[in-house]
């Protein structure tokens, strides 16, 4: 392609990500180096209908002033990046030279806020991702070797997860697997445990989130392979399969190479979904036992707090960790690239 | 007799004023506020007026978006139904305006304690009281021969005697949901064992104290009485185990006490032996372990001055005194209304009153607090760390977003 024609295909998709996706982390950015001034607080008289007291309320008068003058806020560079609600640099610290093992530290600093949800968000990237792939290229594979007028029907119940929204869906899940729900009834009776409950116990809700995120993500992945499929070598297995190579070799030796882009593509794709992992922890009301970096967002977002300044610094730190959680996949493809030039 | 006639008049203007009452109002209103009973009928309230277009948003997630929701320009809600918790985010933000000279020109049913003044200046109306109290099943506390429980300790060996009897198996209920419930639950038996948030009249945290290692070991000791998904629960799925049958005692919300077996489908069993009392004390204090609140609604500041007026004629219009004849209505809440008599269901809430319960604070970081609390607390409930660690995190935690937000 010449760079003129280039240079016109790309301009929406550049201006595009220019207006909605560079300026927001840039702002995103500015936001997390700031905090909101110091509140001027005074001692005033506040009544309602169970009598008067003194209290302490914020003047707005004087506070006014402060933010005229510097409507970003109080310029504070990292402090909100090192304080305990992210980094934690001087808990991380102390912890260090106050425990006794590495164990210990390790579970000493999962029990920070950020570390925390960094530990669950990684857990829940690094299974379902790969089990997401295994089980997505074997129904592709499966549902291949169908008869033709079965696979209409298949595909579109195989794709039925994905259609349901992820909050709608958790939530649905969250009622069928309660203790008097139909799958966690279902549970109780074959592990003949009356008292199990897999809403109670943070082992089993990290399965539970993590079985949730493998089915939700399974139609992606078989949807992308089986489309590949359909593009296979027909000589190549032929003669494969003239050479006396089993179903096991022929997808070892033939298909899973001839499919790879498409393997790195899902796998690309998937980590970042999966490392913004949010819904199904408050469809299924978990944040008891796991919280996410998403979710650590959204919660300094709502509520009667509007901790700003805090989201922002965690919404960077999760871009910061795609980035990284990425740059072995890119890395590798950018390789082939040079390569194949 | 002239004394009669006078009475008969005065009753007949009454009655033609109430009846010939109309409200109209020539601005948009609308309202965003917390979805239950009593909520919703002050919400239909303000529909009632003609002229200009009312809606109203009720949903549970208010707080989560009446703030954002009243900072454009113009303000997209021109009023939030609020509560002594919830105001102080308006406040904090600067996004409500006094009401004094709209309650001079429209306020005249109002009564004096309906107001709510913020350094001598009417920030909100307030139209109903809450606190949290007891709700119990009489026929299952009359079938064991137990008192009604008085103090979290009765609760907890009654509790043992229902299930030791086989009645029911997790007898008590709560809203233990992880995060703002919870985090309330912990409130009360904190103020009930004596604790106070702060230092003094400063936003230095004080919870890492006597008091709350205690409140947080009776947390524990009720939570091994309750359905062991109870960090999951909050005050809908607590209302729907008792409901079920599920729950014998519980503390709940006086608001959604009233109405609670009015849904489909409750037996009769539960209808019938539902009963309700005042709040529990806690640990010998006489202070009980609760919190008193009041829902009240506000009007936005960012929005003109016709659009205030409306939205403050609107929503006067919902609270008038002569709601207060409607029988449904007169159930739902203690109203702070003119004319409001008691009926059955509001008893919890008033023993809470008379007990002298403390009213939940409208301090600038209090839902710092709060938030600190609901985040760091679960890992206690679960075992995983002791009281005191527990309540040196929620310290920590609350330091961090305190020194954030511009409080330290």
């Amino acid at each position: 392609m010449k760079h003129k024609t280039f240079f016109w295909f790309i301009l929406p998709t550049f201006l595009a990500m220019f207006f909605f996706i560079t300026l927001p982390i840039i702002s995103v950015t500015i936001q997390s180096l700031h905090t909101p001034h110091e509140n001027v607080l005074v001692t005033v008289e506040n009544c309602d209908p169970f009598g008067c007291k003194k209290a302490t309320s914020i003047n707005h008068e004087a506070t006014q002033n402060l933010k005229k003058n510097n409507p970003l806020g109080k310029y504070v560079g990292l402090d909100v990046y090192f304080d305990r609600g992210h980094l934690a640099i001087e808990q991380v610290k102390d912890l260090w030279s106050k425990t006794n093992n590495f164990f210990e530290f390790l579970k000493l600093t999962a029990d920070l806020p950020f570390y925390k949800a960094l530990f669950f968000t990684l857990t829940f990237t690094f299974t379902v991702t790969p089990i997401m792939l295994v089980l997505g290229l074997l129904i592709a594979l499966g549902v291949n070797s169908f008869n033709k007028k079965l696979k209409g029907l298949i595909i579109f119940f195989s794709l039925l997860p994905m259609i349901v929204t992820p909050l709608i869906g958790s939530i649905i899940l969250f009622w069928m697997i309660d203790s008097r729900g139909i799958v966690g009834n279902l549970l109780q009776i074959l592990f003949e445990d009356p008292g199990l409950s897999l809403k109670a116990s943070t082992f089993l809700t990290w399965i539970m989130l993590i079985v949730y995120g493998v089915w939700h993500a399974i139609p992606f992945s078989f949807i992308v392979f089986y489309a590949g499929l359909q593009t296979l070598p027909k000589d190549q297995i032929e003669s494969a399969q003239i050479d006396g190579a089993n179903t096991f070799q022929q997808t070892i030796h033939i298909i899973i190479p001839h499919i790879m882009p498409l393997i790195t593509f899902v796998t690309l794709m998937q980590l970042m979904d999966n490392f913004r992992v949010f819904e199904p922890i408050v469809g299924f009301n978990a944040e008891a036992h796991a919280t996410s970096l998403s979710w650590i967002i959204f919660n300094d977002l709502g509520g009667e707090t509007r901790q700003l300044s805090a989201a922002a610094t965690s919404s960077i730190l999760t871009i910061l960790g795609i980035i990284i959680l990425l740059l072995p996949v890119l890395i590798k493809t950018w390789k082939e690239f040079e390569f194949k030039k | 007799m002239k004394l009669l006639l006078i009475k008969i008049l005065s009753s007949i203007i009454f009655l033609t004023s109430t009846s010939s009452f109309a409200c109209s109002i020539s601005a948009r209103v609308s309202i965003v506020g917390n979805e239950f009973p009593a909520i919703q009928t002050v919400g239909s309230g303000a529909k009632e007026c003609k002229g200009a277009k009312v809606s109203a948003n009720l949903t549970a997630d208010h707080q989560k978006i009446n703030v954002a929701g009243m900072s454009s320009e113009p303000a997209e809600y021109t009023s939030a139904i609020v509560a002594n918790t919830s105001i102080v985010a308006l406040l904090n933000e600067d996004l409500i305006r006094p009401l004094d000279s709209l309650v001079k020109k429209h306020g005249k049913g109002l009564k004096k304690n309906q107001l709510i003044t913020i350094d001598g200046k009417i920030m909100a109306v307030a139209f109903m009281a809450n606190a949290q109290h007891l709700v119990y099943r009489k026929d299952i506390l009359k079938k064991l021969n137990i008192d009604v429980p008085k103090t979290y300790e009765e609760m907890l060996s009654a509790a043992k005697k229902i299930r030791d009897a086989g009645l029911v198996k997790n007898p008590v209920g709560g809203a233990y949901k992880a995060g703002w419930n919870l985090a309330q639950e912990f409130n009360n038996m904190f103020i009930g064992y004596g604790g106070s948030h702060f230092k003094g009249n400063t936003a230095e945290p004080n919870v890492n104290s006597e008091s709350g290692v205690k409140a947080l070991e009776m947390m524990k000791a009720l939570s091994n009485y309750m359905n062991p998904d109870f960090l999951t629960h909050d005050s809908n799925a607590t209302n729907a185990e008792f409901r079920a049958g599920n729950v014998a005692i519980m503390n709940m919300w006086g608001s959604r006490a009233a109405t609670l077996v009015d849904a489909d489908g409750v037996s009769d069993e539960v209808k019938n032996g539902m009963d309700i009392a005042g709040p529990m004390t806690v640990g010998g204090g006489k202070t009980p372990a609760s919190t008193l609140f009041w829902d009240g609604w506000t009007v936005a500041k960012k929005i003109s001055d016709k659009e205030a007026e409306a939205t403050f004629i609107a929503m006067t219009n919902a609270i008038r005194p002569s709601i207060m004849d409607n029988d449904e209505i007169r159930k739902q809440a203690v109203w702070l209304i003119d004319g409001y008599k008691p009926t059955e269901a509001a008893k919890g809430v008033f023993a809470a009153a008379k007990m002298s319960t403390t009213p939940y604070p409208m301090l600038p970081y209090a839902g710092l607090m709060h938030s600190a609390i609901g985040k760091e607390i679960s890992d206690f409930m679960q075992g995983k760390e002791s009281a005191k660690k527990t309540l040196s995190d929620i310290e920590d935690a609350y330091k961090a977003s305190a020194k954030e937000k511009g409080f330290l």
